[in-house]
């Protein structure tokens, strides 16, 4: 189609008319804000309210101590986990919607999507609600616990303990499941439009030909899905790592990320040239994740 | 009904099978539970959330009564009202100049608009609190200019969301209807009005809503933007729940809740279901 564009010279009007205020607000309001934060990275406190920027490295040195690296390979790791949990929970869920009779799968959808569509700080605060210590997630465990006790008392074994409420929130375990229910439609609707574009005769021939539908699983739908398993995997690992509000309130002290280390160097500890650099670090670490991607898409492609 | 008809489950009828639907059941109830939970419990009739006590419309009624709320849910509104106008108007234009143009550093345009996309929203709202500080902003104007700075944080990074779905759906648009009517005489204007316009329409519709509901539903950006004495429906909960969970947040997240639903379902009947899940 590149035939079809029009050279913006034999255009200038319509062009400068058309291309003027989206560039002007990108330069403007994006990029400008970026370049300040990029040079900050590279500067120190000069006083209570003055910056200095002197080409020191001093901030991205003291990014690199353990204290801060080990924050950001935690976050790594658990949106890594986050991300593995949202695959293997939406897979099948993709799956049952693309299979599904036509009639029920916009539906199906649309119950996926309406969670994505409410807001996310309401989403995080009922599942607070839910997990606190005398929350429905407690009573059902204290349920099953109960159920447990009297199976023993039928055996005729001594009952358990009374029940004691566990502390659910404010640890690892709550962040990783306050960001898997945050962003697993994000995995689910990448893997449905992957799954929905497949030839679903390719699965026929395979059972027909004797496979297994674990085997036709693992040979044939996922090969085929791999685009829409690595699009849903970046489009949960890129948010889930830079996540800032769910471990902020659903984690403990222990379970900070690298969003929550970057927010106190400027609410609290008023370090702004080091704040810059980490989330410059940051940035940096999401376009290693997309570069990664892109040369794997680029492999598969001359594969074939 | 179709669902409980016995026929023999065919190879291919995944979604059939029990377990299957077992699975989609019980991710349905996470995803849902938690909200559904919430609704319910703000017509309870106790300051604990946990046991029925009968139905109430007080904390309702509490709610809006909470002046410092309604304000920053009004505040919220009007953030999502002008930036989904002014955002819907530079994604449009970005989306038909990108579609249209081969002009000089296309590529690093084009890089440069997906980038607020993925840029972690931590690292937009230092940039955004830097570069306000840095400019000095006012901060002390009369309302609705005390909010101009989140809204310019808010068009930023909804706006090639909205150049994106209008892109998608300019890509099916025959240029040759643009030039017979140009050919007959339209100005240029005039082709754009009445040719290039109804024919994006849907997308400029998907765009819209995709926007409105970026702006309402962000916290981190409008944490690092808002001044001192602008707060948002987002930041006002957010302190709420910090500081004191009381059953109003309950009611007014309840609110927020079914403003979400009513808006799925506008959608919905503009577009159809089908048309909204392609634009995800």
């Amino acid at each position: 189609m590149a035939g079809a564009l029009q050279d913006w010279k034999s255009q200038k009007k319509p062009f400068a008319a058309i291309a003027s205020l989206p560039v002007f607000w990108l330069a403007l309001f994006f990029v400008a804000p970026m370049a300040i934060v990029w040079l900050y990275s590279f500067g120190q406190n000069a006083g209570p309210a003055d910056i200095e920027i002197s080409g020191t490295l001093e901030n991205y040195k003291r990014a690199t101590e353990w204290l801060y690296l080990s924050i950001f390979l935690k976050s790594l790791a658990v949106a890594a986990l986050t991300t593995l949990i949202c695959l293997i929970v939406g897979f099948p869920v993709a799956m049952a919607i693309t299979f599904a009779a036509p009639k029920w799968r916009p539906w199906l959808l649309l119950g996926i999507m309406l969670p994505f569509w409410t807001n996310l700080l309401i989403r995080t605060y009922a599942l607070m609600a839910l997990m606190g210590t005398n929350g429905y997630m407690n009573k059902g465990l204290g349920g099953l616990w109960e159920g447990a006790s009297w199976l023993r008392t039928l055996v005729g074994m001594q009952p358990l303990e009374a029940w004691t409420p566990v502390q659910l929130l404010y640890n690892n375990f709550a962040v990783v499941l306050g960001l898997v229910y945050v962003h697993l439609p994000f995995m689910v609707l990448p893997l449905y439009s992957a799954l929905d574009r497949l030839d679903k005769s390719l699965i026929e021939a395979s059972l027909d030909l004797g496979a297994g539908h674990f085997k036709t699983f693992m040979q044939i739908v996922v090969p085929l899905a791999a685009p829409g398993i690595v699009a849903g995997v970046m489009i949960t690992l890129i948010p889930a790592l830079g996540a800032y509000l769910t471990p902020d309130l659903m984690g403990g002290t222990d379970s900070q990320m690298i969003a929550n280390v970057i927010e106190r160097q400027f609410k609290r500890a008023n370090d702004w040239p080091f704040g810059a650099a980490l989330s410059f670090l940051l940035i940096y670490a999401m376009f290693i994740l997309i570069a990664l991607q892109s040369m794997k898409a680029n492999k598969t492609k001359e594969v074939r | 009904m179709a669902f409980f008809r016995s026929a023999p489950i065919a190879p291919l009828e995944y979604t059939r099978k029990f377990w299957m639907r077992g699975w989609v059941a019980l991710t349905m109830l996470f995803l849902y539970a938690p909200l559904l939970v919430l609704m319910i419990f703000s017509f309870n009739d106790s300051k604990r959330n946990v046991v029925w006590k009968g139905f109430t419309l007080k904390y309702y009624e509490k709610a809006l009564n909470n002046d410092s709320l309604v304000e920053a849910l009004v505040n919220s509104l009007t953030i999502a009202f002008l930036a989904t106008i002014i955002s819907l108007v530079i994604g449009a234009l970005a989306a038909v100049m990108l579609w249209r143009f081969r002009f000089p550093f296309k590529g690093l345009v084009e890089g440069t608009m997906s980038l607020p996309i993925i840029v972690p929203e931590i690292c937009l709202g230092v940039a955004f609190l830097i570069f306000f500080a840095k400019v000095e902003w006012p901060t002390d104007l009369v309302w609705p200019l005390n909010l101009s700075a989140i809204t310019i944080a808010h068009i930023t990074f909804c706006f090639p969301f909205v150049a994106m779905v209008v892109r998608a759906r300019l890509a099916s648009f025959n240029k040759e209807e643009e030039e017979a009517a140009k050919d007959l005489g339209a100005t240029e204007w005039q082709a754009f009005r009445d040719v290039l316009l109804p024919h994006i329409k849907p997308g400029l519709v998907a765009g819209a809503l995709l926007a409105f509901t970026l702006s309402l539903d962000d916290f981190v950006i409008t944490f690092f933007t808002s001044g001192p004495d602008t707060i948002t429906f987002p930041v006002k909960v957010y302190s709420m729940v910090r500081f004191s969970v009381t059953p109003e947040v309950n009611a007014a997240s309840t609110l927020l809740i079914l403003l979400t639903v009513v808006l799925t379902f506008i959608a919905l009947k503009l577009q159809g279901v089908k048309g909204i899940a392609e634009t995800h």
